[in-house]
């Protein structure tokens, strides 16, 4: 019998936002252990939490972001439960009236994966298990978070993966969050079941607790699903329950104890009031929403007459957009934009996050003037490519590099008199040419653009060699 | 006139120079010194910072500048508002030694005016009864008979007012918990509408419910000390601060103010305190004021609904007290979740946790709808019945407590009989509404009896001021304890 997986998502979001959830403290990655912290996100006796307006306003942006209708009135509530990292022994949280419900992201092939929620609560801290002892870091304790639930709509390994990478350029796109998986700003629980295709019925789900990378979440899910599989094959029931993965035996396995008994005893949580998103609130969010992906994407081959694997390449990270859109204006080929930036520029950025932070010596108002010159004519692209690695290698205008002869360049008659001097100075060359080896003809050109320093123009060159030679 | 410590009185004092404020605060802390092994009202003394702001004070004095009407005036703090530095037990063994790093922002405030903190008093265990005597420390006695209880759960702030060893004192009122030791002792207990007063750094027994207020010697100080401390607080998001300050409207006439009698209140008190509460209306009609017969069958579900939704938030606020990051920790354990349980165990007394379980139970699930849910539909129809009460009437008159203070040790093991005490004073806490109590003669045993004016949500003004209507006709403030404590 043929299965079919499916499959829901919860998704975790840290918010990028100054300051944590609930207090003043810098809501930033790492830190020396409980150096972020205050009265109030420890939890100390007597400490009252005011919700921080920003992480709101980013929680309803990432709404927006994903087709969800914002809720008019919603609250917080608290989620009690006893663990060394949460340390009012409460997490405060959003119950039965969300911020965000029932959105939609698309997946490539047209499918839509439906949002049942989205709602904002705060992260807890960290155990560090150390020498037989566990000590506590309360530094992540207080990061907002938003919590994004999806319908059991998912029906593949790859669509899982291609589902929280969209949610993942979505959310870095409206800056709310820097989705690190692996320092833990985008972290999934993921429910699965399996069910013989065709059937309506959904299976008993397990739910894989905390996947921290793409790769980890492809092989526990493969597992999960095929281990599914083979208990029905065999007649035995599948247990709900909550399951972890192994990165070391690449299995899951079910974590047995409370975690499935807990009863949280959820109740509004009466330190903070109802949360109002008025219309005003939502026009201004939106105001200060950026374009969505999708439809820069279509601006950016249709507009820009970009190849869509090249506009790819940029709309992926919001900055470098950015920055392509700044450095292409007034330009008549914006592709040579794109192609300073897909080849000497990532050349530069390492990974992911150097290409997310987009940290480059040259702002786009440099190279935009630098790409002037070439369209005016003024100079050759080659020395334009060789000048813009100078220019990023040390964050200097090209006028740094250039001189007022490099930008004359070079007259056609001279050119001519330079070409026939390149034939003359090198008889074996031409003659090797003239036999029938067209490579031969690099090796003038190459003479001529040294004598020039770069500023002939190689096809033009070539060109008036061919003539030469043939004559 | 009676020599007294009114914060008026103390404040004129140091203004004219007739006591420096480094003198005033030794003559205090001489006078805790001598009398507060009978009280027990403070369970911590903090000398060394009480002088070091009278020092301050009377360089400001020297200097000849004005003081503001709290500043140098000897005070005292309930134990469960944070002081940073000082010790914050909230009368629990689970807290003994915890010294916190942060000010309450009434402590802020004051702090700020030079207030005179003389130490923090004593009180039932987390805030949680109505005699004082759910404290690890032992209970307070009431200065008027010191083989009775002061009340609770602010026993130690009423017991040290109305005993002079301190001008007043900040208390905290969940279910009547500055109300009921002010009527037992014979003072005067305000607690303001809800959010009138920040609640940041008190420590949260029922948050929806807990709220900030002065017990003090006269109305016209509680009115000084609820000026001083009502105010917008950005650290506690359900704070509005107060709508305008009472104070300087005190002495408007009170012709024709329409009193409500909300029958139901009366059905189960003392003949005696009902005796008191007749007289006091004698009062009230020589003022010109008028009465109103309203029935509310709905506040006899109060008992049930605080009980329910008080406890519920408790055994939430109290999680945290697990005995990893501060406070008591069990030294016997093997693992995590037993040095847990038996930290909560060993450190919370038998009424804290029989709430903590209380509470647990009714917002687990398959009880929750039966019990947490119902309670919370209920408290809508509460607050609705004073509003419509509130159409017919200016402010409400009931006993603040259907008995006088009873000796100590006479609490029953029945806990319901025990909160059968909080019968007039928890609807108040349940619709956030602003009372106060004042005392208003005496019971068949000599001791005070409180009458209890309740007005709609943020009438402060109207309401004290009624107050010091009746106080000043009625001619028995300040409310204080002669030959006890300091002696002016």
């Amino acid at each position: 019998m043929k299965y079919e997986l499916v499959c829901g998502l919860e998704t975790h979001v840290e918010l990028a936002t100054k300051t944590k959830i609930f207090c003043s403290c810098p809501n930033v990655f790492g830190g020396e252990p409980n150096t972020h912290c205050c009265p109030v996100c420890i939890g100390l006796p007597g400490t009252l939490p005011t919700l921080n307006r920003t992480a709101v306003e980013y929680a309803v942006m990432a709404g927006l972001a994903t087709n969800c209708k914002i809720c008019p009135i919603s609250k917080m509530d608290r989620k009690n439960y006893v663990y060394p990292d949460l340390p009012k022994a409460y997490q405060i949280s959003q119950y039965d009236m969300p911020l965000c419900r029932d959105g939609w992201v698309g997946l490539s092939d047209g499918r839509k994966v439906r949002l049942t929620r989205i709602h904002i609560e705060e992260d807890a801290g960290k155990l560090i298990h150390q020498r037989g002892s566990t000590l506590i870091d309360y530094n992540r304790g207080g990061v907002p978070l938003i919590e994004i639930v999806s319908e059991p709509d998912i029906r593949s390994v790859d669509e899982a993966i291609e589902y929280v990478e969209k949610l993942q350029m979505i959310m870095r796109y409206l800056g709310v969050s820097d989705c690190r998986m692996e320092e833990g700003s985008l972290r999934c629980d993921v429910n699965v079941s399996v069910r013989p295709q065709g059937s309506e019925t959904l299976g008993t789900r397990t739910e894989i607790k905390n996947m921290n990378s793409f790769s980890h979440m492809t092989k526990a899910l493969q597992y999960e699903m095929d281990r599914q599989i083979d208990l029905l094959e065999s007649g035995e029931p599948v247990v709900q329950e909550t399951r972890r993965y192994d990165e070391k035996t690449g299995c899951t396995e079910g974590m047995r104890g409370k975690e499935n008994a807990h009863d949280y005893r959820y109740f509004r949580e009466p330190d903070l009031v109802t949360i109002r998103v008025t219309e005003e609130m939502l026009a201004a969010v939106r105001a200060k929403m950026p374009e969505d992906p999708q439809k820069r994407l279509a601006r950016f081959t249709a507009g820009y007459g970009l190849p869509e694997a090249e506009a790819r390449l940029l709309i992926e990270h919001r900055r470098i957009a950015d920055y392509f859109e700044a450095a292409a204006k007034g330009l008549r080929s914006p592709r040579s934009v794109a192609n300073c930036i897909t080849g000497p520029i990532f050349a530069r950025l390492p990974d992911e996050p150097a290409k997310d932070a987009f940290r480059v010596a040259v702002p786009p108002e440099g190279l935009n003037a630098l790409l002037r010159l070439v369209e005016a004519g003024k100079l050759r692209g080659n020395l334009a490519k060789s000048t813009l690695e100078k220019m990023l290698d040390t964050g200097k205008p090209a006028s740094a590099f250039l001189s007022q002869k490099d930008l004359e360049g070079i007259g056609a008659q001279e050119l001519k008199k330079l070409c026939g001097q390149a034939v003359r100075q090198n008889p074996d060359a031409a003659k090797d040419y003239l036999g029938g080896k067209e490579k031969a003809l690099k090796a003038l050109v190459g003479a001529v653009m040294k004598a020039t320093r770069g500023r002939a123009d190689p096809q033009q060159a070539q060109k008036l060699l061919k003539e030469l030679l043939r004559q | 006139m009676k020599t007294h410590g009114t914060v008026a009185r103390l404040h004129g004092m140091l203004e004219s120079r007739k006591i420096s404020c480094t003198e005033l605060t030794k003559v205090y802390l001489s006078a805790v010194g001598r009398d507060n092994a009978a009280l027990n009202a403070y369970v911590k003394t903090t000398p060394e910072t009480a002088l070091e702001t009278a020092r301050r004070v009377d360089e400001k004095i020297a200097a000849g500048q004005p003081l503001a009407p709290l500043e140098g005036i000897p005070m005292t703090l309930k134990d469960n508002i944070s002081t940073k530095g000082i010790e914050t037990t909230c009368c629990s063994r689970m807290l003994r030694g915890y010294v916190p790093i942060y000010d309450a922002t009434v402590w802020k405030i004051l702090k700020g005016q030079n207030a005179v903190l003389l130490g923090k008093t004593n009180m039932d265990e987390f805030a949680m009864g109505s005699t004082c005597e759910n404290s690890c420390f032992g209970g307070a006695g009431n200065p008027r008979d010191p083989g009775r209880v002061a009340g609770g759960s602010s026993g130690g702030v009423a017991a040290a007012v109305v005993g002079n060893l301190a001008a007043y004192g900040l208390g905290s009122d969940t279910g009547g918990s500055i109300r009921e030791p002010a009527s037992f002792c014979g003072a005067v207990g305000f607690k303001p509408t809800y959010g009138a007063v920040s609640r940041y750094g008190l420590v949260a027994f029922a948050s929806s419910f807990d709220q900030i207020g002065p017990i003090a010697q006269s109305v016209e100080d509680a009115a000084l000390v609820y000026d001083a401390v009502a105010r917008r607080d950005p650290m506690d998001p359900t704070s509005s601060g107060s709508r305008g300050a009472v104070s300087p409207a005190l002495g408007k006439d009170v012709r024709g103010l329409k009193i409500g009698i909300p029958k139901e209140y009366f059905d189960e008190i003392r003949s005696d305190v009902a005796q008191a509460l007749q007289k006091a209306a004698g009062v009230w009609r020589s003022l010109g004021a008028e009465f109103v017969e309203l029935s509310m069958p709905s506040v006899k579900l109060g008992l049930p609904i605080y009980y329910i939704l008080a406890c519920a938030e408790a055994s939430s606020n109290l999680g945290r007290y697990d005995g990893i990051r501060y406070g008591y920790c069990t030294p016997h354990y093997a693992d995590r979740d037993e040095m847990v349980c038996r930290t909560r165990s060993e450190g919370f007394g038998r009424e804290v946790k029989r709430r903590i379980l209380l509470g647990t139970y009714v917002l687990s699930a398959g009880y929750y709808d039966a019990y947490y849910k119902k309670a919370q539909n209920l408290r809508g129809a509460v607050v609705r019945t004073f509003d419509r009460a509130f159409g017919e009437c200016d402010l409400m008159m009931t006993p603040t407590v259907p008995v006088t203070a009873f000796k100590k040790g006479r609490k029953t093991e029945d806990p319901v009989e025990n909160y059968q005490t909080d019968i007039c004073t928890v609807p108040i806490n349940i619709a956030g509404l602003p009372a106060v109590s004042l005392p208003c003669g005496a019971g068949k045993d000599g001791l005070p009896v409180g009458m209890q004016l309740i007005g709609p949500r943020f009438s402060e003004t109207a309401l004290l001021n009624a107050a010091f209507q009746y106080e000043q006709a009625a001619g028995e403030a300040p409310y204080r304890v002669d030959g006890m404590g300091v002696r002016l």
